[in-house]
């Protein structure tokens, strides 16, 4: 039997040494690569709430009064309007004519729809025009400076 | 009412009145009838018995069609326009002129005869009072009604749109004059080459139409509110819109375009130069879902039959139709990487809904044509080119962070194998000093 | 403080030392079919794979008809490696029903239910049905409109049973009908009823494992084997699997991302063409093969009631195969399986190469 690299020199770093480090490094950077994913993972991202049965429609600071801006809600188009009056109002943003979106007239004080002049009150009711049926009403809440828009 | 009294007038008061008298009374008759026996609605009229029983199919007609009468339903009968005694039993009892009885009336004496009702306010206040009176009115400010008057017997009257004796009432599906039926009634007559024979217009209107998109929205769609004859044309009024007033009777639902043609300097060329408003382009009954060809100096456009080389509109015309094509371009190509994105796995339902931004864009570019300026174009095709290209670098991202999450995963197998062949060489390894340890044991 | 004197601070306390000495006296034996004897182990990576991935994705995922499939959604878009963790939850758990057959078909044929490994063999069966119960379950979760019609259809095969049928189906769906009360019942199924019974299924079968040692296939009783030791080498051998295994969720992952779809809708038609996942298909496509009426009786339930028979057929096979010296009964159960086998194969594979 020859003498092997470890007869010889029975505590020198041996080939045997060099596979534990390499195994005890690359199993501790797996690990990591594992570990790193799931740390990740779990710190709450930027976007914190998933439910789109309510969103932020704006900020206050961003809609004057007599207004109307159009906001995602879920993967539709809503609208929301801040009334003359100050009151915010919100209902869906797609005309139940042609699917066009629609916006508020701040001059007739109306949700109008450009495509064929249909006309909805700030309820969302059809009052005029093509419209078969009225768009469909969203609750607003303030929650300091953020108005949040739900469905009812 | 300053009206003279003629013997023809004085017969029709007569028959008003004697008609009147015997609806009173019969409504009272009615009403008791009606609170001891919901079935005996209808009081006795000896026209209706004994015409339906003749052989004469002309003579039985009209007793039949009546039970579907909307007059039937409000408790009139035969004797209220016909005049006449219901209760007689004998022909020349019920048909006595004496009792107000007045035949069938002739073509040009239809409109009044139905007026003396329906033009007399305090007589349809009782029955409908929400029902406009002045149909004879505009009748006569009509083609049909200026054709009737100076002796046309072929222009159409009452009946020959509301059908008679099995006249329903507008909303009713089979009412000869429910929105989606009217362009048939219209055509019956204009439709009919051998009928029209002699009128200086054409007769493919129907047909033309029915290869209209609004055709298609009102039969295919089921939309009631999309325009048939009488939206356009009028319905007891009806005349074909001047040349000048076309952009105003399109304009009623596309307010938009409309308006911004009159204030276009194409409002006054086209009135000036007699060509119709909206239709010189559009056409106006076969009026087809419009395209982008339409619009520019290529061949094909409509455009270049008025604008020549050089001229403002050419310019404004190439303009426009650039500027679209390219927002049109643009959102192609963002639509494209986002679909192909979506294919590849990534979720992109966020940048694809804001997409929505650039198509509004355009849907409002085509429109905002009819401005015929194209800084008003501009207006949005610059913000809608802007959100398409937003689309796209999202499609980007979504694809750069696939390729990322697939650089990774290489790296990370790389590890991995790396990891597992060491596993596999440390295995060999305790086996090779288990073997010996045994061997030398 | 040294190792040292923590392993014997330990071993006072838990004796970790008789544990260590009765492990390193197990061993392994090996053979040509040695090879099957990683795939218990395989499904035991997967299921923590399972129970790891599943809990991170808890921290996210909102059970209710309104917001589970956008919490789904959440998931694989704004949270980090949550399209990671996501995907590797769902290929897992079909790698996991995968060799788990692999596993039971290897058992089954190398005889690893002779006694005393009768209970090894019950437990296991157990543990095949709560499996495909987790399955059934975890599918409904994202709440999109695949899910919402297997759902659908799976309950509704249930309610057809005779006699227990309607209730077992009112029992699933909580309800008469798959709504939001079905998918809050099944997340308590999947999250909670599931995994404790599983726990205590996998307890038991595992320590059978330890106390009864590897078995050897009958033909190769009494013959002299080589030996390896569990630990480390069995154990070492085990580790480069899982850690392929890694290696191949973290390929399926971003190579082969699990779709979401469309969120559910209860009032739109079914779409068309659709199959369930590939371990029901076998089933999905002999019942479509089935005649409407068998007998007197309905086509469909016959076939249902075949399955549950062969199902419960499962538990009965170390007992009616317990005798190793009984050479024909052994080549019956051979043919038996080798024929199951190959009919689920060719059905499954019917199924995806058919419309």
């Amino acid at each position: 039997m020859g003498n092997t690299a470890r007869d010889n020199y029975p505590d020198s770093p041996t080939r045997r040494g060099f596979l534990d480090y390499l195994l005890g490094t690359s199993a501790v950077a797996t690990l990591g690569a594992i570990v790193y994913p799931i740390f990740r993972f779990m710190s709450p991202p930027q976007v914190i709430e998933s439910a789109e049965s309510t969103v932020v429609a704006a900020k206050l600071s961003e809609i004057p009064i007599n207004t109307g801006k159009i906001f995602k809600f879920g993967n539709k188009p809503g609208i929301l309007v801040r009334t003359a009056t100050g009151e915010f109002k919100a209902c869906s943003a797609v005309c139940t004519h042609l699917e066009c979106i629609v916006q508020y007239r701040p001059d007739t004080k109306q949700i109008w729809c450009a495509c064929h002049n249909g006309q909805y009150n700030l309820d969302g009711k059809n009052i005029g025009g093509p419209p078969p049926r009225p768009l469909e009403g969203y609750k607003v809440n303030q929650r300091g400076d953020d108005i949040v828009v739900s469905k009812t | 009412m300053n009206i003279p009294l003629s013997p023809e007038r004085l017969r029709l008061y007569s028959a008003r009145y004697c008609s009147r008298f015997c609806t009173a009374i019969c409504g009272v008759i009615a009403a008791c009838l009606l609170l001891y026996s919901p079935a005996a609605a209808q009081k006795k009229s000896s026209c209706i018995e004994c015409h339906a029983k003749l052989e004469d199919a002309r003579l039985s007609a009209p007793a039949k069609a009546f039970d579907n009468d909307i007059h039937r339903g409000r408790g009139l009968s035969c004797n209220d326009c016909h005049g006449g005694d219901p209760n007689a039993d004998t022909k020349e009892a019920a048909k006595d002129p004496r009792k107000g009885y007045l035949g069938k009336p002739k073509t040009q004496d239809i409109p009044a005869y139905c007026g003396k009702c329906h033009s007399d306010a305090n007589l349809m206040k009782r029955f409908n009072p929400s029902l406009r009176v002045d149909q004879e009115r505009e009748y006569y400010s009509s083609v049909h009604g200026q054709k009737l008057r100076s002796g046309e017997t072929r222009a159409a009257t009452c009946i020959s749109c509301h059908s008679v004796h099995g006249i329903r009432a507008v909303s009713d599906p089979l009412s000869t004059v429910y929105p989606p039926n009217v362009a048939e009634t219209c055509s019956k007559c204009h439709a009919n080459a051998d009928y029209m024979r002699g009128f200086p217009i054409p007769n493919d209107q129907f047909a033309k139409y029915k290869t209209s998109v609004h055709a298609k929205a009102l039969y295919e769609k089921q939309d009631l509110s999309a325009p048939t004859c009488n939206d356009c044309h009028g319905n007891h009024g009806a005349t074909p819109p001047g040349i000048a007033s076309v952009a105003n009777v399109c304009g009623t639902c596309h307010g938009r375009q409309a308006e911004l043609f009159q204030t276009s300097p194409h409002k006054a060329a086209f009135d000036s130069k007699n060509l119709g408003e909206c239709i010189t382009c559009h056409s106006n009954h076969a009026i087809a879902k419009p395209s982008d060809q339409l619009i520019g100096t290529q061949q094909g456009a409509l455009c270049i039959n008025c604008h020549t080389n050089g001229d403002k509109g050419f310019v404004a015309a190439g303009l426009m139709r650039s500027r679209i094509n390219e927002l049109m371009a643009s959102i192609d190509k963002s639509t494209e990487i986002l679909n192909r994105a979506e294919r590849a796995g990534m979720e992109v339902s966020r940048p694809k809904f804001e997409m929505k931004e650039a198509t509004d864009a355009l849907t409002h570019a085509r429109v905002l044509i009819h401005s015929s300026s194209i800084a008003e174009v501009e207006k949005v095709v610059a913000p809608g080119i802007a959100a398409s290209s937003r689309g796209y670098q999202a499609g980007l991202g979504a694809l750069s962070e696939r390729a990322f999450r697939r650089k990774g995963l290489a790296v990370s197998l790389v590890f991995i194998l790396f990891l597992a062949m060491l596993v596999y060489l440390k295995v060999r390894q305790i086996e090779s000093r288990q073997s010996e340890s045994a061997n030398s044991a | 403080m040294r190792i040292d004197d923590i392993k014997t601070w330990l071993d006072e306390r838990l004796s970790i030392s008789t544990l260590a000495k009765l492990a390193s006296k197990k061993e392994v034996p090996v053979h040509r079919h040695s090879i099957w004897y990683y795939f218990g182990g395989m499904t035991l990576f997967l299921f923590t794979v399972q129970v790891v991935t599943g809990i991170l994705l808890l921290l996210y995922y909102r059970p209710s008809s309104e917001t589970a499939f956008e919490s789904v959604q959440f998931i694989i878009t704004e949270v980090k490696f949550g399209w990671l963790i996501r995907s590797i939850h769902s290929w897992s758990a079909n790698l996991m029903i995968a060799t788990l057959f692999i596993h039971m078909f290897s058992v089954f044929f190398l005889r690893a239910y002779y006694p005393p490994r009768e209970m090894t063999w019950l437990s296991g069966a157990f543990l095949l049905f709560i499996v495909v119960c987790f399955g059934f379950s975890g599918y409904l979760l994202p709440w999109n409109k695949l899910a919402f019609f297997a759902t659908k259809v799976g309950t509704e095969i249930a309610g057809v049973i005779p006699i227990i049928g309607r209730p077992a189906l009112r029992f699933l769906r909580g309800g008469d009908d798959v709504t939001g009360a079905t998918l809050t019942r099944f997340f308590g199924f999947h999250v909670a009823v599931l995994p404790a019974t599983a726990t205590v299924f996998i307890g038991i079968h595992v320590l059978m494992v330890q106390l009864h040692g590897m078995s050897v296939p009958p033909k190769l009783v009494g013959q002299p084997l080589k030996k390896m030791k569990f630990v480390p080498n069995f154990l070492l051998r085990d580790l480069i699997g899982w850690i392929l295994a890694i290696g191949v969720l973290a390929a399926l992952a971003a190579l082969f991302p699990w779709e979401l779809g469309e969120k559910a809708d209860a009032f739109a038609p079914a779409p068309a063409g659709i199959k369930p996942e590939w371990y029901f298909l076998f089933m999905f496509q002999t019942l479509k093969y089935l005649p409407a009426k068998i007998w007197k009786l309905d086509g469909e339930v016959v076939g249902i009631m075949a399955f549950n028979i062969v199902a419960l057929m499962l538990f009965f096979v170390p007992f009616v195969d317990r005798d190793p010296a009984n050479l024909r009964r052994r080549f019956i159960f051979n043919v038996i399986g080798v024929l199951a086998l190959l009919f689920m194969v060719v059905m499954t594979i019917i199924g995806y190469v058919t419309k």
